[in-house]
């Protein structure tokens, strides 16, 4: 059994902290763990709280399919044939529907592109205040700007899919299909709603000339999110198209 | 004590302002007052509510003041919001989202939760819902009548009773927002325990409080989801005409405009989530049970890991017994059967954990503080309430047991009182911390056995009753002639709830009167080990002004040969040896 030495009180030596997210503080304090660099640590921490959300959108999503696969086997009871039928008609699916998955896919390719240069922006922050250096800029194309436009085109796309499904006889309430087609895409739509909602915040970012680096984090985790919006978009296409 | 500033990014600055300080806060240790005063008040309507039904049950034809004779749907109203408001907005809202909030950055040495914005969100969606709740007892037809499980079609149909009509809908939508500010919450808790510990602070040093909040944020991120997916179906039911639930049916002589719905699929998703919410009511219960259990022995806790190891698969387990909730679904028996063995297996780490807990009493030098008495007493409630458990785990048992009164008794022992008692030992515990001052002893002393025996009087007699035939959620049963018998009973079990009740105001005033005038505290009155007993009383706004600390030691550090005193910081410089 070791022995046990009184607590010593040692501060260690006084740390610079950067309130402004400009450069980075200088840490005297051996660097050992993410802490000493507080903008990687922001960076991860974003992230790992997007990740644990995503987990809870998938379970959402998760009870659906159940509630879905288990619902087409279902027989259900006719009264007036006194008998349990299958009366599981499958929704025909639009052929828009296919289009907006082209633009939802697009839109994934430039808001990574959003994502690439917002990393540039901050890795080259410093950058411009070294004297007799300067950086081509290649702003001209607004890679959030564009990813805003192809989400909400996806979303008007996804509302005329919405009628034209209505129109062919097939509204929520029609059918047991229909209805799981209505909430898997009406379920999908309102979570790239939210998606949408971030890009303002993230484009609101770059007009208001937030730092490089919060700039990069909003970006990113935006990045992230809008990429399984797609991804969760293909499942739930796979989904309605092959399991039905 | 070597530290270290918390940077920029770790900290906010302090507000200023009561609105910035009080109402909308970032501070986490605002955000967990407001979830305890939200659950606070929540447990005192709740508890009003069981009231006026126990008094039904053995008076049924007493006319109340103000509120008249209690009619059979408003004694299912009663019902279904005692249970909701119970379930939701004090079970899961205090233990988590007070205490959890409040405590949770300070043991593992953070300035704040990863989001505050976020928390703060949580908890004002958590409030809206809490209100939406409340709206529901006022808008026409008055609240529902489907109990706190909403099944379908009586859930789903708006004109299967008085309640299902406005009142429904103020229900599910409750439930809803209620699941978004619970799934926030979890998000913020997971990343918190992973990516805020402070320097030192391993996983497995952090003390079984953090382990079970932790433990409990998983299991809400998976179960919440579930309810609210459910939670959409129905309201799309009883609003967008879609036939999820509702089957091909006939109300009131009419046939219901559905067809083809099925009410087990509902059934199915509740329980996935409800089987979870037990154990989100009572893990955090159970972490500091060990906690204090360990403080006050003066010994280290027994078995460190096979606590966090039997914590983790209980949570596993939860998501795999929904089943024995549905024994009287016409469930296939083979189904039942799997079920009913993966639900007999959560005994194996509910008794190690049960064990280890006397493992640490065993021999140690018991200080018998108020905090100390409820984490006695939730063992023994967890041990009677649990042991019910393995019975109505077995569908031979579990169908004619089902629908009585013995179900209630277990549930209420384990999932009720059980995890109320976790509520009060931490407020007996960390009420110093948190508002600098004691709380009275002796008071705390009456409150604690008129309590315990109460609650027993209350919740035992009703394991008989069930077994003598007794059904739950019935309105009325004194007229039935082979129930005559269990009358007496009843009413020894509405006079108990009057004291037990009676005893409640009891803590109230200890704890508003404690907030104005107790004894001070010290920094470390109860001697603990963990973290926020090494900051100041009530903690700064950062926590632990300006540094993080850095750890060296086990949460548990009691009686350690050659120290100066019976217990070690977790800040200690250490060289005492890992055992």
């Amino acid at each position: 059994m070791a022995s046990y030495t009184p607590t010593v009180s040692i501060d260690d030596p006084a740390t610079s902290t950067d309130a402004n997210g400009g450069s980075p503080p200088a840490w005297v304090d051996g660097g050992d763990d993410f802490h000493s660099r507080p903008f990687d640590a922001r960076l991860r921490r974003a992230r790992l709280g997007l990740f644990v959300g995503v987990v809870g959108i998938v379970m959402i999503f998760v009870s659906f399919t159940s509630a879905y696969v288990v619902r087409q086997g279902l027989p259900t009871f006719d009264s007036r044939t006194n008998s349990l039928v299958h009366d599981w008609i499958p929704a025909p699916l639009p052929k828009l529907l296919l289009v907006n998955t082209l633009v939802l896919l697009l839109s994934s390719v430039t808001i990574e592109l959003a994502r690439r240069r917002a990393a540039r922006n901050a890795a080259l922050a410093q950058v411009p205040s070294i004297p007799g250096v300067s950086i081509r800029g290649d702003e001209k194309i607004s890679w959030l700007a564009l990813t805003l436009t192809l989400g909400l085109l996806f979303l008007a796309g996804q509302a005329m899919a919405w009628r034209e499904l209505a129109a062919s006889g097939f509204y929520i309430s029609a059918t047991p299909s229909s209805s799981f087609v209505f909430l898997l895409t009406g379920m999908h739509g309102v979570h790239l709603l939210g998606g949408v909602i971030a890009l303002l915040i993230a484009g609101l970012g770059s007009v208001l000339h937030r730092s490089p680096q919060s700039q990069l984090i909003l970006v990113d985790i935006t990045g992230w999110y809008w990429h399984f919006m797609a991804v969760l978009w293909v499942y739930i296409l796979i989904l309605l198209e092959f399991v039905r | 004590m070597a530290t270290r500033e918390f940077t920029a990014h770790e900290t906010h600055a302090a507000p200023q302002g009561f609105i910035r300080k009080w109402v909308f806060s970032l501070d986490h240790k605002v955000i967990g007052l407001q979830y305890y005063f939200l659950a606070l008040t929540a447990v005192f309507v709740g508890m009003f509510l069981s009231l006026l039904m126990r008094i039904h049950l053995i008076w049924p034809n007493i006319s109340l003041p103000l509120l008249g004779e209690i009619k059979p749907e408003t004694y299912l109203t009663l019902v279904t919001m005692h249970g909701t408001i119970m379930v939701f907005f004090v079970l899961t809202t205090a233990p988590q989202g007070g205490f959890g909030n409040y405590f949770l950055p300070i043991q593992i040495g953070a300035a704040d939760m990863a989001f505050p914005v976020l928390n703060m969100l949580s908890f004002w969606v958590t409030a809206l819902a809490f209100v939406v709740m409340l709206g529901a007892f006022f808008v026409t037809g008055g609240a529902p009548l489907h109990g706190w499980t909403g099944y379908p079609p009586l859930s789903a149909v708006q004109s299967a009773g008085p309640g299902e009509g406005a009142g429904a809908d103020l229900w599910i939508i409750s439930i809803a927002l209620f699941c978004i500010g619970a799934l926030m919450s979890a998000l913020n808790f997971i990343t918190t325990t992973l990516d805020m510990r402070t320097r030192g602070m391993s996983m497995m040093r952090m003390p079984l409080t953090c382990w079970a909040w932790f433990i409990t944020a998983i299991l809400g991120l998976l179960a919440f989801g579930v309810l609210f997916s459910a939670g959409i179906l129905l309201l799309l039911d009883r609003n967008a005409g879609t036939s999820f639930y509702v089957p091909l049916t006939v109300f009131s002589g009419q046939v219901v405009a559905h067809k083809g719905g099925s009410p087990l699929l509902w059934q199915h998703l509740f329980w996935f989530f409800g089987h979870p919410e037990v154990y989100i009511a009572i893990l955090p219960a159970m972490g500091l049970c060990s906690q204090l259990v360990s403080v006050f022995s003066r010994k280290p806790i027994f078995g460190y890991k096979a606590m966090v190891y039997a914590m983790l698969s209980i949570g596993l387990l939860g998501f795999m017994v929904w089943g024995h909730h549905m024994f009287m679904s016409g469930m296939s028996p083979y189904t039942a059967f799997a079920f009913s063995i993966m639900t007999m297996a959560i005994g194996v780490p509910s008794a190690i954990k049960t064990f280890n807990w006397l493992g640490t009493l065993w021999g140690g030098r018991i200080r018998f503080a108020s905090p100390m008495l409820f984490a006695i007493g939730f063992v023994s409630l967890f041990v009677s309430g649990g042991i019910s458990g393995p019975f109505l785990a077995q569908p031979t048992l579990d169908i004619p047991l089902h629908d009585t009164a013995f179900v209630t008794g277990h549930f209420h022992l384990i999932m009720g009182v059980a995890s109320i008692f976790g509520i009060f030992a931490a407020t007996y515990y960390w009420f110093p911390k948190m508002f600098g001052r004691m709380m009275n002893e002796s008071l705390a002393r009456w409150h604690f056995w008129l309590t315990f025996v109460g609650t027993y009087c209350i919740f035992m007699p009703m394991h008989y009753a069930g077994m003598a035939g007794q059904p739950r959620r019935y309105s009325q049963f004194t007229e039935l002639h082979y129930l005559e018998k269990l009358i007496p009973l009843n009413t020894f079990i509405t006079f108990s709830a009057f004291v037990t009740i009676s005893a409640q105001f009891i803590f109230l005033v200890n704890l508003f009167w404690s907030m104005k005038a107790g004894k001070k505290a010290s920094d470390n009155p109860w001697e603990a080990t963990t973290l926020e007993w090494t900051t100041a009383t009530p903690p700064p706004h950062d926590n632990f002004g300006g540094h993080a600390p850095t750890v060296y030691n086990g949460p548990y550090e009691y009686g350690v040969p050659g120290a100066p005193q019976d217990f070690v910081m977790q800040t200690d410089p250490r060289t005492v040896a890992a055992h």
